[in-house]
């Protein structure tokens, strides 16, 4: 018997999602548009016997979480590009001592305070590259209230299995939207636990972990002792600073990125409509992607070829996918609510081998359909269009 | 070790605080708590003290050392969860408190302490200090105060007394230092102490008391550091160093209150003791109210 399906608002279902991942823990600090997140799970958490905080500041929040991690509990923040900014430093803290743990940032036009209650892409870079030095991120970039839900629990499932940040990258058009929708149960999810290693204490060493096997790291309190640090360490001798030594600094550089790139297959994800006989592709994501998928299906009903390839992953960026799209089609449009930031990520990609078309808007205003379709019009201006319904 | 203690002015001390008697544990017992026999704390400086009477407390408390955890923040006080060997978290520079905070929510039972520098504890972490003092969260703060930036060489830190000489007040400091001690107390802290690493046993006590203490719990080592501190202001040697701590630090029953805390004299011992509700016991009780209202 699935759930009955009700209106839920993009914010709580990233809410459920977290609890049903297993999430016990959340800290943050209000900011539109995500405060949802935070107000659903100081109610829900305490009901499931986890917890709640309201931070100082986004950096306290991050650091609370990261602690909560180290803790043992699956931990969430919630934040909007202001507060983003605030955590990088600390996101990179995760990334760099393999915590596990997830933001997630509803998307508002920016920089600085910029447009508050406006939906934007803006930060889809800041994801990626936000903290300094050499570092792999997981993104995930939900487009419905569904899977604002699903994808959070992925989130947790990546974080646990590569011990890595995961960041949800939701906007204030999706956070804020409502649909109806049956949120899955329980039994039709696949959650990761939060194990132990499979060694006794006195035998556990990080250096145990390989790309193929990375091992959960003991919480505190366990009957492990660990050593939790930002500086480079040595996996090889109780994770202790190694500063001195290059060898170990680029061994463990290469390994925390190759940990994630390696799986690169196994953790990218796209969707892709009506690209088998496509000559034009749309690749959009999140809200934006909503908007392709109309003007797709009007310039499907118009007689053109138009495909969509959607990235659900969008870092580590889904090269291969869209390498595949510069052999399949002759132009790509990449509309999306920032100037260029993914457009370039496509045209590095496909190489030449397709004509990137680029759309940008940065007024706090949602891609409409009809500014697609205008796009795709001129990729076939042979043909005989009608007026977008 | 005995040699370490002064008798007199742990004589004078105030006896109504009940701080738990702390037996100094041998070398040999010590060092069977850390790491490494190296450590890249200056010839001279007191941050090994400081350790050395932290281990004691943990020991005298005898703390269930898996469930106890060392969180620090970056300086050269930070450096001492590479050193100790139980599980510890080497956090971001003025971040300690925020990871403790979290590990302490998300598994009430931990036995949470802290280090941080002054820098990192009032300058970077000023706001999270004065949060987790809010919150009363049984976390125990231990801040080794050398007045200085060591790690970076020797910069002014909020404790910097005015006048004193740092690599970027070469003219003197003209800011007012902070009381970090006074700062915790206005701001919630239920268990506050100030010590010294000149007098050992007692900092080591002040510090049992602060983890035996439910609530927050703020101790202030002074520390000395001969190279980047002393060197600049006039102290060439530790010895030194430490013999104007012992000058400077006036048991608090015999402080003026109310004057302002000065460069040639500050109040030690325990300044403040009270008993709050403890953050994580009133939360147990949320979840205990929240699990009712949703079963309706």
């Amino acid at each position: 018997m699935p759930q009955p399906r009700r209106l839920v608002e993009g914010n709580e279902a990233v809410a459920e999602g977290a609890i049903a991942a297993g999430a016990r823990f959340f800290a943050g600090y209000p900011i539109t548009p995500s405060t949802e997140i935070a107000e659903v799970l100081s109610r829900r958490l305490p009901q499931v016997g986890g917890h709640f905080m309201q931070m100082e500041d986004e950096i306290a929040s991050i650091g609370a979480v990261i602690g909560a991690s180290l803790a043992g509990a699956k931990a969430l923040t919630a934040t909007s590009g202001p507060g983003f900014s605030l955590m990088q430093e600390s996101i990179g803290y995760a990334s760099m001592a393999q915590v596990p743990c997830v933001i997630v940032d509803v998307m508002r036009g920016g920089p600085s305070t910029g447009l508050p209650t406006e939906p934007s892409q803006g930060d889809v870079m800041q994801a990626r590259w936000g903290t300094h030095g050499e570092h792999s991120i997981i993104a995930l970039v939900p487009s419905s209230v569904a899977e604002c839900f699903t994808l959070t629990v992925e989130a947790f499932n990546l974080s646990e299995a590569y011990r890595t940040p995961v960041i949800v990258l939701s906007d204030a058009t999706i956070g804020h939207m409502r649909e109806a929708v049956a949120l899955p149960l329980p039994e039709e999810l696949r959650v990761a636990a939060r194990g132990e290693p499979d060694v006794a204490p006195e035998d556990y060493d990080e250096v145990m972990s390989t790309v193929d096997n990375i091992m959960p790291r003991p919480a505190l309190g366990s009957r492990y002792a660990v050593h939790v640090t930002g500086l480079v360490y040595d996996r090889r001798r109780g994770g202790v600073p190694a500063t001195g030594t290059p060898a170990v600094a680029d061994g463990l550089g290469r390994y925390l990125r190759e940990k994630i790139y390696h799986h690169q297959d196994a953790i990218c994800r796209v969707e892709e409509l009506e690209m088998e006989d496509a000559e034009v592709a749309i690749l959009a994501y999140g809200s934006v992607a909503r908007s392709a998928k109309a003007a797709m299906k009007w310039a499907r009903r118009q007689g053109v070829k138009v495909g969509l390839v959607r990235p659900i992953t969008l870092w580590p960026f889904p090269t291969e996918a869209v390498e595949h799209m510069g052999d399949q089609v002759r132009t790509i449009i990449v509309p999306e609510m920032n100037l260029r930031q993914i457009a370039w990520e496509v045209q590095a990609a496909v190489a030449g081998r397709a004509k990137v078309v680029d759309h940008g808007r940065v007024d706090g205003k949602l891609i409409r359909p009809e500014e697609i379709a205008a796009l795709i019009r001129d990729e076939f201006h042979y043909h005989h269009f009608e007026e977008m319904a | 070790m005995t040699a370490l203690v002064d008798e007199e002015l742990l004589e004078r001390a105030p006896h109504d605080t009940n701080l738990p008697r702390v037996t100094p544990h041998s070398t040999a017992e010590i060092t069977s708590h850390l790491r490494t026999p190296h450590t890249l704390w200056c010839p001279g400086c007191s941050n090994g003290i400081v350790t050395r009477a932290l281990i004691d407390a943990v020991l005298t408390l005898d703390l269930d050392l898996d469930r106890t955890c060392l969180i620090a923040g970056i300086g050269c006080a930070g450096r001492i969860t590479a050193y100790i060997n139980w599980s510890t978290v080497h956090t971001a520079h003025g971040r300690a408190l925020t990871v403790a905070t979290g590990a302490k929510a998300a598994d009430p039972g931990l036995n949470v302490i802290v280090v941080m520098g002054d820098g990192d504890c009032v300058a970077i972490g000023g706001n999270h200090l004065i949060h987790a003092a809010r919150r009363n969260i049984d976390v125990t703060a231990i801040v080794f105060n050398n007045s200085i930036y060591g790690m970076t060489g020797g910069q002014m830190s909020p404790t910097t007394f005015e006048g004193d000489l740092s690599t970027t007040s070469a003219y003197g400091n003209v800011e007012q230092a902070f009381d970090i001690c006074e700062l915790a107390r206005a701001a919630g802290a239920t268990y506050v102490a100030r010590g010294t690493s000149y007098n050992y046993l007692r900092l080591s006590q002040l510090i049992a008391g602060g983890i035996a203490h439910k609530g927050f719990s703020f101790i202030e080592a002074m520390v000395a550091c001969p190279t980047y501190y002393g060197r600049q202001n006039g102290f060439s040697d530790p010895a030194e160093m430490l013999k104007v701590q012992k000058a400077r630090a006036v048991p608090v029953a015999e402080f003026d209150r109310d004057g302002p805390r000065l460069r040639d004299r500050y109040p030690v011992g325990v300044l403040h003791h009270a008993e709050r509700v403890e953050y994580t016991a009133a939360y147990a009780d949320v979840v205990r109210r929240a699990g009712e209202r949703s079963r309706g």
